[in-house]
């Protein structure tokens, strides 16, 4: 099972004193997947990430990343995932190739390797003449790719995208959405957050989250199928009409 | 005006919902008054004495009983060895030696010149010429009683008055000083901080299309410090009338009205502050660096302004705390009235002026 | 290993970088090292004298002379008005008043005793207290030479005699600035080691690069030592500029001890500071909130560390506050070293306890610090 599973989850809960932002939440994902994790503003979406990533503790229940408990191994998990924050989290204050070599050299990559990488990350992303400038200096969209680049420069088994696309332009989004199908070629399990329903469609399977339990699970074929509907937009507006908390 | 009481309720409400605002507000003075009032003062009391006897006989025993009954001392050692002073000073153990010389009963009748050393670790030269002369004095008692009955066929006798802080307190210098601080603290860093804020979090540029006036908008965030501030000068006063018994000889309420230009002062301080820069963290920066550190070193308390170099004492004419601190002293501690501080009201009062045009002139400059 | 000179590399470009941030850590020691001794000056000097004669007589005048000549007052006024002179105290332009009696030298030689009148300022307690005690040891001078010239003239018995010598090691100038300068130093390095450390950290936190690290597999310990080797160097630094370009070439302090002994101490003091603004920054959410913490505690350490006023003349508690204050130490440290060449005998104490606080900082930020929430 654990070969063939990136993420499992069991009953997976957090509460902040008397509100249970995430609640029993059961799923498993499998290796290689892009796993589309939606819900409304304040669904518990990010919260069940940052559990997911070792940032947060459960209160209660289990899940193993990557084969590692997650109460016991998370130092371990933290080798074998990537993560791309809501917020850009890369140093503003250091060049493009800093910035690599920085994670890069955190993640334990050889000196060899890092020169490789690097050299290699920049020209896929076509920033050869940005590379020497500070991050801050970039427009949003190559920012938001450059961090995913920079998450999964270790070639992690997952990485975690929270909402990764957030306030970027379609054509972006669609070069966003290319590094991430290349990056499930090569065999990186992704995890994935948006609002954006047409980005779903791209999700090998996606969750549906309302009011921290997940309310669906299945292909994005199979959700509209049993909704009866004609898109993801659709379904995502049957779903999170139930929904009791608002934002 | 009604609009204008609504803004101003805002604001108090943003003050009291901020804990961490409220401690710096009242906790930072509260704490202050009680560090300079009670911990911090340059009175010596017990000071460690080393004591080299080398006649150990009835004068010196006399000698070291005087030294040792004084509260300004405490023998911590007599010895003959005149090489562990040194060591003692090296080590902190004491602060003064004496040294009694062996023939000093001879010396006492005869001599006519130096018998008795004193020699004082001058790594700190104000405690050290402090001690000497405290040693000095002890002495001179001494010789007095060695020679009662063989008085003098005349005598000068001093008659000293110490006159406002009978019990030289270090506190009555303090006080002026830390009220002078505060207000200036909680209006010059309070308000910038408070008016950024809204500019960063842009807040501001909300109220800005709002038909209201913009002045109305950063006078609405003044008054609740002005107000807190006369509250805080109120709590200082009354922790410094009732625990360190400051004196209140003046009248309260020229004192209200004299702090009142103070506050405005460092209101407009704060607002020219808060135009000039677009970050709280400048703004801080500017405020605490800028503002703070020659505030507290240059208004007078701490250090006397006539010992500085005068490039710095021409500088400190240009900080208002300088002005209101003798103002303070003159009301609260002096006891006089208007006609003798009118010349640091009227400057005060110019700096007001001047603070306030400038600032609303780059305001008007930022909105076109 | 290799981890922590990946972070090392980037703490020092980023600081580098930070050009709000670098004339602070570089200029601001330096020009406060040049003014604040100047400014921090405790030493009373130019004690100003009112002098109201009533009586204008021989004996009057001598007296007056006696005043004058001490070289300890600056005589700015003199006349024969009470009141006058009163004015001038309450201007602040006189700190003291001699009010000579009329009838002074007439009472003087009939009843052998005769009362002159001190007034002083004391709103500064200290200055008045020096003032009182200079006049009043000139006019003991003066009633002893009146003595003298009674011996002589055989009116009177020869008096038993102590005189004191005064000697000041260390500093035979009483020079104030060599006292401050040193502490001053201890200030600085305190300010920037405490504040930069702190702030740095919380701004990570701030704009959420802090989350990108906690998903790494760095170790805890690395990080944290990542941030705090940069300030350490930083602080060596200042200390190092200030020591020996400050200090040696504007003030002419040349240390009489150990300089080794000197770093060494600055280096677990260092440690021991970095540790305290780690868990500043383990405690507060923005930099708005670490910079009112440290101000907060950084206001109390000042005052508290015998940096302006001793510590011999705190009350007990007070005196607890101040040995529970790890700039209390340093400061010690320095004085003792650089003025009076105190060796590491002398200041074992000190070191024991400034490992302590080194270990206790350190310790309980490092436990604070979470890596998950």
């Amino acid at each position: 099972m654990n070969s063939e599973h990136a993420i499992i989850t069991d009953q997976l809960t957090k509460s902040f004193g008397s509100f249970t932002a995430v609640d029993h939440i059961s799923f498993e994902v499998k290796r290689g997947e892009i796993f589309g994790f939606l819900g409304a503003n304040g669904a518990g979406k990010t919260t069940a990430m940052r559990m997911l990533c070792g940032l947060s503790k459960p209160t209660s229940g289990s899940a193993t990343i990557a084969g590692f408990d997650i109460y016991k191994d998370t130092e371990k998990i933290k080798t074998k995932i990537g993560y791309m924050s809501q917020k850009f989290s890369l140093y503003e204050d250091l060049t493009v190739k800093e910035n690599i070599r920085f994670f890069g050299g955190i993640y334990g990559l050889s000196n060899k390797a890092l020169k490789l990488q690097t050299n290699k990350l920049i020209d896929t992303l076509g920033l050869e003449s940005q590379s020497g400038k500070l991050v801050a200096s970039l427009p949003l969209g190559w920012k938001q790719k450059l961090a995913f680049s920079v998450a999964v420069i270790h070639e992690p088994s997952i990485v975690f995208l929270d909402e990764p696309t957030g306030g970027v332009d379609p054509i972006t989004r669609r070069q966003f959405w290319d590094l991430i199908y290349e990056a499930a070629q090569r065999g990186i399990t992704i995890f994935v957050t948006t609002h954006y329903m047409d980005e779903a469609e791209y999700c090998d399977r996606v969750s549906m989250m309302v009011d921290g339990k997940i309310a669906a699970l299945d292909s994005p074929e199979k959700l509209k199928l049993k909704y009866n509907v004609e898109s993801m937009d659709d379904v995502f507006y049957h779903l999170a009409r139930a929904a009791k908390r608002g934002e | 005006m009604k609009q204008f009481m609504i803004f101003v309720k805002k604001e108090f409400k943003h003050v009291f919902r901020d804990s961490k605002t409220l401690l710096m507000l009242f906790g930072l003075p509260i704490v202050q008054i009680v560090l300079f009032g009670f911990a911090l003062s340059n009175e010596i009391k017990s000071a460690d004495v080393l004591i080299c006897d080398h006649a150990n006989n009835n004068y010196s025993h006399e000698i070291i009983h005087k030294i040792s009954a004084s509260k300004s001392f405490e023998v911590k050692r007599v010895t003959t060895d005149h090489s562990e002073i040194e060591e003692a000073f090296k080590q902190g153990s004491a602060k003064i030696a004496i040294v009694i010389p062996s023939d000093i009963e001879d010396q006492i009748f005869h001599s006519t010149h130096g018998s008795l050393q004193v020699i004082s670790d001058a790594s700190d030269p104000n405690t050290a010429s402090t001690l000497t002369s405290y040693i000095s004095n002890i002495i001179m008692d001494y010789k007095q009683t060695l020679n009662a009955g063989n008085s003098p066929p005349m005598q000068v006798v001093p008659e000293i008055r110490m006159l406002y802080n009978p019990t030289l307190k270090g506190a009555t210098n303090f006080v002026p000083g830390v009220i002078s601080l505060v207000l200036l603290l909680v209006c010059v860093l309070m308000t910038s901080v408070s008016i950024v804020k809204e500019k960063e979090s842009g807040s501001m540029e909300i109220l800005l299309v709002s038909p209201m006036n913009p002045f109305t908008v950063i006078i609405s965030k003044a008054v609740p410090y002005f107000f807190l501030s006369l509250i805080n000068l109120t709590v200082i006063l009354i922790m410094s009338v009732v625990l360190l018994d400051m004196p209140l000889n003046g009248s309260i309420f020229l004192l209200y009205f004299e702090s009142s230009i103070l506050i405005l002062c460092a209101l407009s301080l704060g607002l020219l502050i808060s135009n000039s820069t677009d970050s709280q963290q400048a703004a801080m920066l500017i405020s605490l660096m800028g503002m703070l550190i020659p505030t507290m070193l240059l208004t007078g308390f701490l250090f006397p302004l006539e010992n500085m170099p005068l490039p710095l004492q021409y500088f400190a004419n240009i900080l208002p705390s300088k002005w209101y601190f003798i103002i303070v002293k003159s009301i609260m501690i002096k006891g006089l009235g208007i006609s003798a501080i009118y010349k640091e009201t009227l400057i005060l009062i110019g700096m007001t002026v001047l603070l306030l045009f400038i600032s609303i002139r780059k305001f008007k400059i930022r909105l076109s | 290993m290799r981890t922590l000179k990946f972070l090392l590399v980037k703490e020092f470009k980023q600081i580098f970088r930070n050009k709000s941030l670098l004339p602070m850590i570089f200029m601001m020691p330096i020009i406060q090292l040049l003014v604040l001794p100047l400014a921090a000056d405790f030493e009373i000097k130019n004690i100003n004298i009112s002098i109201v004669d009533h009586d204008r007589s021989e004996y009057s005048n001598d007296l007056i002379n006696a005043v004058t000549s001490s070289g300890y007052f600056q005589l700015v006024s003199f006349g024969d008005s009470y009141q006058a002179a009163m004015n001038e105290i309450e201007l602040d332009a006189s700190d003291l008043i001699l009010e000579i009696p009329s009838h002074f030298e007439q009472n003087l030689i009939k009843d052998g005793a005769q009362q002159v009148f001190i007034a002083v300022n004391a709103i500064n307690g200290t200055k008045a207290g020096l003032g009182a005690s200079y006049l009043n040891s000139i006019i003991q001078n003066f009633n002893q030479n009146i003595m003298v010239d009674a011996i002589a003239s055989g009116n009177a018995a020869p008096l038993k005699n102590i005189e004191v010598v005064s000697l000041n090691w260390f500093n035979p100038n009483m020079n104030y600035k060599i006292f401050m300068v040193p502490a001053i130093l201890v200030l600085l390095v305190t300010m920037v080691g405490a504040y930069m450390c702190s702030l740095n950290i919380v701004k990570e936190k701030e704009v959420g690069t802090i989350e990108q690290i906690n998903v790494t597999p760095i170790k805890k310990h690395l990080y944290i030592l990542g941030k705090m080797i940069p300030f350490l160097v930083i602080g060596i630094f200042i200390f190092t500029i200030g020591f020996f370009v400050v200090a040696r070439l504007v003030y002419q302090i040349v240390p009489l001890g150990n300089l080794f002994l000197l770093y060494g101490y600055l280096f677990l003091f260092l440690v021991a500071l970095l540790g305290f603004g780690l868990l500043i920054s383990t405690y507060s959410q923005t930099q708005q909130q670490a910079m009112s913490i440290a101000f907060f505690f950084m206001m109390v350490f000042i005052l508290m560390s015998g940096l302006f006023t001793p510590i011999e003349s705190m009350p007990e508690w007070a005196k607890y506050i101040a040995y529970s204050n790890p700039v209390t130490y340093f400061i010690e440290v320095m004085r003792m070293v650089v003025l009076k060449g105190s060796m590491l005998k002398n200041i074992t104490n000190h070191i024991y306890v400034m490992i302590g606080f080194a270990i206790f900082f350190n310790t309980w930020a490092v436990m604070n610090y979470r890596k998950t929430s």
